[in-house]
């Protein structure tokens, strides 16, 4: 029998934490700040409405682009939260998590050969989505210098003729890091000069410490260069509801919609329920979790610096990036005999992009004890590496 | 109040014993900034005590509580003010509101028994003047007290790590 298993498949690597996975699954007391999601429960309010839906018969399908009461939602949010205007109509689709529309929006604008810039460290499904459309992904370093934002510098220096699209997440996972205004109107002229289009992954800008979220689509000359991603899963932690969406232009948005249709057919409609009554009365619990991560952000990261893990205070999403070259030890190395000997279970940088090697992404998103309980456990694996 | 004396006492009202370094830490600022403000808002009466929530059931020794309503005539010029200090002054009274609906005041009355409870009412507040009318409600099982859950919930699984 031959090998069916196509070259485009076989040349996606392997997951990097997946040998951390199987040491961690042989413990009982790990304390995880490996994982990308909130501890929080989906609010109330939200499960109730979209428990009382199923009770109520609706198990059907949707309109491929998502139910016109939640496209306008989004529309009316997106308008009143950060100043971006989408036609709910024409410009909106709702996806099956960020991640679908990560790849529909990359599968709709990207070419074989056609160069794509990914601005990393960053969420690990882009580099291979560019690739499974037969793009190549071209990583910009974002440097902890810069407190992990993305330069002009840094954008020119790997642009070539071939260059089409650029990713970019802000803010960031597993950085924490936030692009103000500024910093967009610095990279504009670059795109603009050189033509290329923004897909912009907005997943985690409800979760912003230190000033609201700038979207980059606000910007006139990027409005129609750029493709906005956003979701539910992280601001009202519903992350196994499986609802994102996609925002851009008219034409782009009928050629993802193209493809949605095709491998979604349409988002799970309880879910849309669900994101539904997240915007119309989630908020406050929204903000209240917002609060929560911000106090847990100044517990941890205040005692990592305390501990010799030199961290930047992130300014956005729930993750903590130090550094761990002090110790001598690579990211992985590192990650690894935390996990073996103290049993708290941090993502190694390199993982998550070029740019991440020597940090470890830990995900403060869990209680306060266990923070505290994970920062002595820590201090307790630093003393014994002496 | 400012957004760090909120944030204080909300820190406080769920854990008083959270430590000042700690409080500093978690508000972003200094520790004697903490020390002043929590001593402006326990002048200023914000913070009335500290304490602790407890399962008496629990804890080995469950009381009876009853929700007491009242109905009460009101008093030229007090209203119900003097009615309700003289029910503040019993110690059985854990809390006392007044409300709107039907009836005019509600307390939270906790007693070793029944019986207890039942003498208290009938003995101590039914024969009080200007109240009309009393309605005692026993508490069967309590779920919920100030925010606390009291049921143990299984934890969900969560994977250990995910991108």
């Amino acid at each position: 029998m031959r090998d069916f298993v196509s070259e485009r498949a076989r040349a996606i690597p392997p997951s990097g934490i997946r040998r951390f996975f199987d040491i961690a699954q042989t413990m009982e007391d790990v304390i995880s700040l490996g994982v990308g999601e909130p501890d929080f429960v989906t609010p109330w309010c939200v499960c109730e409405a979209s428990i009382y839906s199923i009770e109520q018969g609706s198990t059907a399908y949707t309109s491929n682009k998502g139910t016109p009461q939640l496209r306008g939602a989004v529309s009316r949010y997106l308008d009143t939260r950060f100043n971006t205007r989408y036609d709910a109509e024409e410009e909106i689709i709702v996806t099956c998590g960020v991640s679908e529309a990560a790849d529909i929006a990359i599968r709709a604008v990207v070419d074989p050969g056609d160069e794509v810039l990914v601005a990393e460290p960053c969420y690990v499904s882009y580099t291979p989505c560019v690739s499974l459309a037969g793009g190549v992904p071209v990583s910009v370093p974002c440097r902890a210098e810069d407190e992990f934002r993305l330069t002009a510098d840094a954008l020119a220096e790997r642009i070539t003729p071939r260059t089409k699209v650029l990713i970019a997440n802000f803010p960031n996972n597993p950085t924490g890091g936030v692009m103000q205004e500024a910093d967009w109107r610095g990279i504009v002229d670059l795109l603009v000069d050189h033509d290329l289009l923004l897909i912009s992954d907005e997943v985690y800008a409800e979760l912003t410490y230190d000033g609201d979220h700038f979207s980059p689509a606000k910007i006139p000359e990027l409005r129609d260069r750029t493709i906005t991603l956003n979701g539910f899963s992280k601001a009202f932690a519903m992350t196994g509801w499986r609802i994102g969406y996609l925002c851009a232009p008219p034409e782009i948005t009928a050629a993802a919609l193209k493809i949605h249709q095709y491998v979604a057919l349409c988002a799970p409609v309880m879910g849309q329920i669900a994101a539904y009554e997240a915007l119309r009365i989630g908020e406050a619990e929204k903000d209240a979790m917002v609060r929560e991560y911000r106090l847990r952000r100044n517990l941890f990261v205040d005692g990592l610096n305390k501990l010799g893990l030199s961290c930047h205070v992130p300014k956005g999403a729930f993750y903590a990036f130090p550094s761990v070259e002090s110790t001598g030890m690579t990211d992985t190395g590192f990650a690894e005999a935390l996990l073996r000997e103290q049993h708290v279970a941090v993502v190694p940088g390199s993982v998550l992009g070029p740019s991440g090697a020597g940090h470890v992404r830990c995900a403060y998103a869990v209680s306060r004890d266990d923070l505290k309980e994970a920062l002595s456990r820590m201090g307790t694996f630093l003393e014994s590496i002496k | 109040m400012g957004e760090k004396d909120r944030i204080l006492l909300q820190l406080l009202e769920e854990n008083c014993r959270t430590p000042l370094s700690e409080l500093a830490v978690l508000a972003e600022v200094s520790e004697e900034d903490v020390r002043d403000r929590i001593g402006r808002l326990e002048a200023a009466g914000a913070i009335r005590r500290y304490g602790a929530v407890v399962d008496w059931e629990r804890a080995g020794d469950g009381k009876v509580t009853a929700v007491i309503e009242l109905k009460v005539s009101p008093e030229r010029d007090f209203g119900y003010d003097r009615i309700a200090e003289r029910l503040t002054r019993f110690p059985q009274v854990r809390s006392l509101r007044l409300m709107t609906g039907i009836y005019d005041l509600q307390l939270l009355v906790a007693g070793p028994s029944m019986h207890e409870i039942a003498r208290f009412v009938s003995e101590q507040i039914a024969p009080m003047d200007r109240i009309r009318e009393t309605a005692t409600h026993i508490i069967m099982k309590t779920y919920k007290e100030n925010g606390t859950t009291f049921a143990e919930r299984e934890e969900v699984e969560r994977l250990p790590y995910s991108f």
